[in-house]
């Protein structure tokens, strides 16, 4: 059975085009071009991707662009189903909200300096990377999506200088590298067995042997690095918490979900026979275990970006209770995965107006300790606010985001009666309270503290957006969710 | 018959021995010696495997390339010579995690289906299509071309990576340590003799790669070496970082890739695809682009970041 482009499939090729040509233009570009070829792409792909989900929504089917004519297994096909085209959407949406938010900040108005140039290229190089991640149906060239993805994030941790960033971005290399190694040698059994790494091929021949098994588990370890699962967290909190905060925003958002696709790839997509039993179980408990631990962690830290970064290390383990809910003995739990899918996509909007909001806070104070943190709130009123609204959809609190995504996990753990899952979601929300509130109340308290520097009403206000986005997303009603149902493979 | 296995044995043994003895050595240099050996002895095991072009891209970016980076890299680290070992329960953790994907691996493939399924003979029959001789650039160039497209964009990143590290004030200035000269004598006699030879090695490798074993990465790899021993000779240097000839130089393949790929919509069947009737002259056209940024981008990655502002 070949895999044909579908009408509307053109459009994939420019969801890769334009952030690469947009990328190379800004470099060669330069000083203060690069912020402004950056800021028109991201606009120009925000359009681009609601015509992809607009697409793949009016034909109730995946999207498919076999590249030059050559059908799989021999050539390449990009493919947009519903989960791609929902997180295409959100990429965009945070990647806009990211460049209006460091606009000012890397403008290269005095020249072009080291930030400025690093900065809009490899924002650019993310954006390309994250839309070859969640376009690609080909394992080999979702690998070198990944190898973009890393290399374009890791300067951006240490974009600031210090000795202590680049400790942290050597680190987040060495546990991006090793996972890419892991991901490939699984790719190079799966070739060997099957003699294909079209996932919709793959799909329909993958039985449970040992090179595929020995396959899944080192595609999954590898994978697991990148998108930092307890025990594999170790460098995430270091990394996002060091970056400047539009870095943090983007990599926290979007980059750690890039792998985590992956996974879902994986486990629902190219074997879907596999995804029951023991493996997902393990996956989730090492999910409830970041829960736990990541939001333990968050709750004693002493700066309030590391405690924004061990929230992360906390929010990417819900998304790993889709593993044995969603696929749950044999039949898949449509609730679970649109809860799920909605988790991944309301932490992407609350975490990226989160850091941002840490980065004008720490800005104005300038420090971000939370012991001093008072009188912030009289100082920057719509960023605190705008903080509690994210934080209402991490913990999960009607009508945000969060809410839905984290009610629709709950019902599915009680209808598949593994009533255990549901205790982890609940003590995880009162955890995320917890730390949420100690922002809150720390700056909440005393008079309007001394600003060092003035925050600009424009940036509060994208800060604000993000964060308004994620809660709304609570206020939809559930059949619009049906997009993300849209061209799965799983039976 | 006899000389091929004894060949095999030899490899059998010496590759895990350098492997062991790179892993094992506490003194950086020994550590980085053995590995660009053991790249170079990949590269006879996959001549032996019957994969030439993997052999020649194998000894030119694994023994070749690697190697200049990380010997560049362990002169900037100023690193004691001996360094502590870690712990042994975070050594015997690695040991068991090592041996236990080794051991998965050995399952893994022992068990893998005879004969292989593989998409060589797709690739053969189709290969008239692409105009090309050689089915590694077939795959390369035509039926997976957005792999090679996308790695070409990975270089530009890393570029860009390299240069993030510089100093904040030495942005603009000319990439690599102001100063210069590692190598007298016989080296500079070398490096005067060998480039005109090299660099029309390293185009006829590029060009090759359309019919024979050869290609854009071990072309450009080539002539990425002749420019590095001039410059460790002192004979050149490398322009300023925001030259914009430099820039358009390391943009140029993956650009133009991109350009073609999108004309594709117009000219051909869609994105990717070459005009039936040009489909050789445009691949060499790409091809040429990346060498050259290849090339360019390689000579960047060895050079470093701008240690210092050059003087306007």
């Amino acid at each position: 059975m070949m895999l044909g482009t579908t009408p509307g499939g053109g459009l994939l090729a420019f969801a890769l085009a334009l952030p690469v040509l947009a990328m190379l233009l800004a470099f060669v570009a330069g000083g203060r071009q690069a912020g402004r070829i950056a800021l028109a792409a991201l606009l120009a792909g925000l359009v681009l991707s609601l015509a992809v989900a607009t697409g793949v929504l009016r034909g109730g089917e995946a999207l498919v662009l076999t590249l030059g004519g050559w059908a799989p297994p021999l050539g390449v096909a990009l493919r947009a189903d519903g989960i791609s085209a929902v997180m295409l959407l959100t990429t965009s949406v945070v990647m806009v909200g990211t460049a209006l938010f460091a606009f000012t900040s890397y403008s290269g108005d005095r020249g072009e300096s080291r930030a400025s140039l690093v900065f809009w290229t490899l924002l650019l190089g993310l954006w390309g990377a994250m839309n070859a991640v969640l376009l690609g149906n080909d394992l080999f060239n979702l690998y070198v999506a990944l190898e973009l993805l890393t290399f374009a994030a890791m300067p951006l941790v240490c974009l600031d200088g210090r000795a202590e960033t680049l400790a942290a971005a050597l680190r987040y290399l060495f546990f991006a590298l090793l996972g890419s190694l892991l991901y490939l040698l699984g790719v190079a059994l799966l070739y060997g067995a099957y003699g294909t790494l079209d996932i919709v091929l793959l799909s329909r021949l993958t039985r449970a042997d040992a090179p595929t098994l020995v396959a899944a588990a080192l595609m999954t370890a590898g994978l697991l690095a990148k998108t930092a699962l307890f025990p594999l967290h170790l460098w995430l909190p270091g990394a996002h918490a060091g970056a400047p905060a539009a870095a943090s925003a983007v990599l926290s958002a979007l980059v750690v979900k890039a792998p985590f696709f992956l996974v879902l790839r994986l486990w629902f997509d190219v074997m879907p026979e596999l995804a029951t039993g023991l493996a997902p179980q393990i996956l989730a408990g090492l999910g409830a275990l970041a829960i736990l631990f990541g939001s333990a962690l968050a709750l004693r830290q002493a700066r309030l970006k590391l405690l924004v970064a061990y929230s992360t290390v906390a929010q990417i383990g819900y998304l790993f209770l889709m593993f044995p809910l969603a696929g749950a003995a044999g039949a898949t739990l449509a609730g679970a995965w649109t809860g799920g899918m909605l988790q991944a996509v309301s932490h992407a909007l609350a975490k990226a107006a989160m850091f941002l909001g840490a980065g004008l806070i720490a800005e104005a104070l300038g420090h971000d300790r939370l012991r001093d943190l008072g009188g912030a709130a009289r100082l920057l009123p719509m960023t605190v606010v705008a903080f509690g609204l994210g934080g209402l959809s991490l913990m999960g609190l009607p009508p945000s985001g969060g809410f839905v995504a984290k009610w629709l996990l709950l019902n599915a753990a009680i209808e598949t009666q593994q009533w255990w899952w549901g205790l982890v979601l609940l003590s995880g929300g009162l955890l995320t309270g917890g730390y949420v509130f100690r922002v809150l109340s720390a700056s909440m308290a005393g008079p309007a503290a001394a600003a060092v520097a003035v925050v600009s009403p424009g940036r509060q206000a994208v800060v604000l957006v993000l964060a308004i986005l994620s809660v709304v997303l609570g206020l939809l009603p559930l059949a619009s969710f049906g997009l993300v149902q849209i061209g799965r493979l799983a039976p | 018959m006899s000389g091929a296995w004894l060949l095999d044995g030899v490899l059998l043994l010496a590759v895990p021995a350098i492997a062991l003895a790179s892993l094992l050595s506490r003194r950086i240099l020994p550590a980085l010696a053995a590995f660009v050996a053991y790249g170079l002895l990949l590269a006879l095991v996959w001549m032996r495997l019957g994969a030439p072009d993997v052999a020649l891209t194998e000894a030119a970016v694994g023994g070749g390339v690697t190697g200049v980076l990380l010997i560049g890299a362990a002169a900037r680290l100023r690193m004691p010579e001996a360094e502590a070992p870690p712990g042994w329960p975070l050594r015997l953790l690695t040991a068991l995690l090592s041996l236990g994907i080794t051991a998965g691996l050995a399952v893994a493939v022992l068990a893998l289906p005879e004969p292989a399924p593989s998409l060589a003979p797709q690739a053969a029959a189709q290969l008239a299509a692409t105009q090309l001789g050689n089915p590694v650039a077939g795959v390369l160039l035509a039926f997976r071309a957005i792999d090679t497209l996308l790695e070409a964009v990975v270089l530009v990143i890393a570029v860009i990576g390299i240069w993030g590290m510089a100093p904040d004030g030495a942005w603009g200035g000319r990439p690599g340590p102001e100063q210069l000269r590692l190598a007298e004598g016989p080296v500079v006699l070398l490096a005067m003799l060998l480039p005109p030879i090299g660099i029309v090695f390293g185009i006829y490798l590029a060009w090759v790669g359309a019919d024979a074993p050869g290609g854009a990465f071990q072309g450009g790899s080539i002539l990425a070496a002749m420019w590095i021993l001039a410059w460790l000779a002192g004979l050149v240097r490398p322009p300023r970082i925001d030259s914009l000839a430099l820039r358009l130089l390391v943009v140029a393949g993956p650009a133009l890739f991109m350009l073609v790929g999108l004309a594709g919509f117009v000219v051909a069947d869609g994105f990717m695809a070459y005009p039936a009737a040009w489909t050789k002259p445009v691949i060499l056209l790409v091809e040429a682009a990346l060498t050259l940024s290849i090339a360019v981008a390689l000579c960047l990655l060895v050079a470093g970041w701008p240690m210092r502002r050059a003087r306007a």
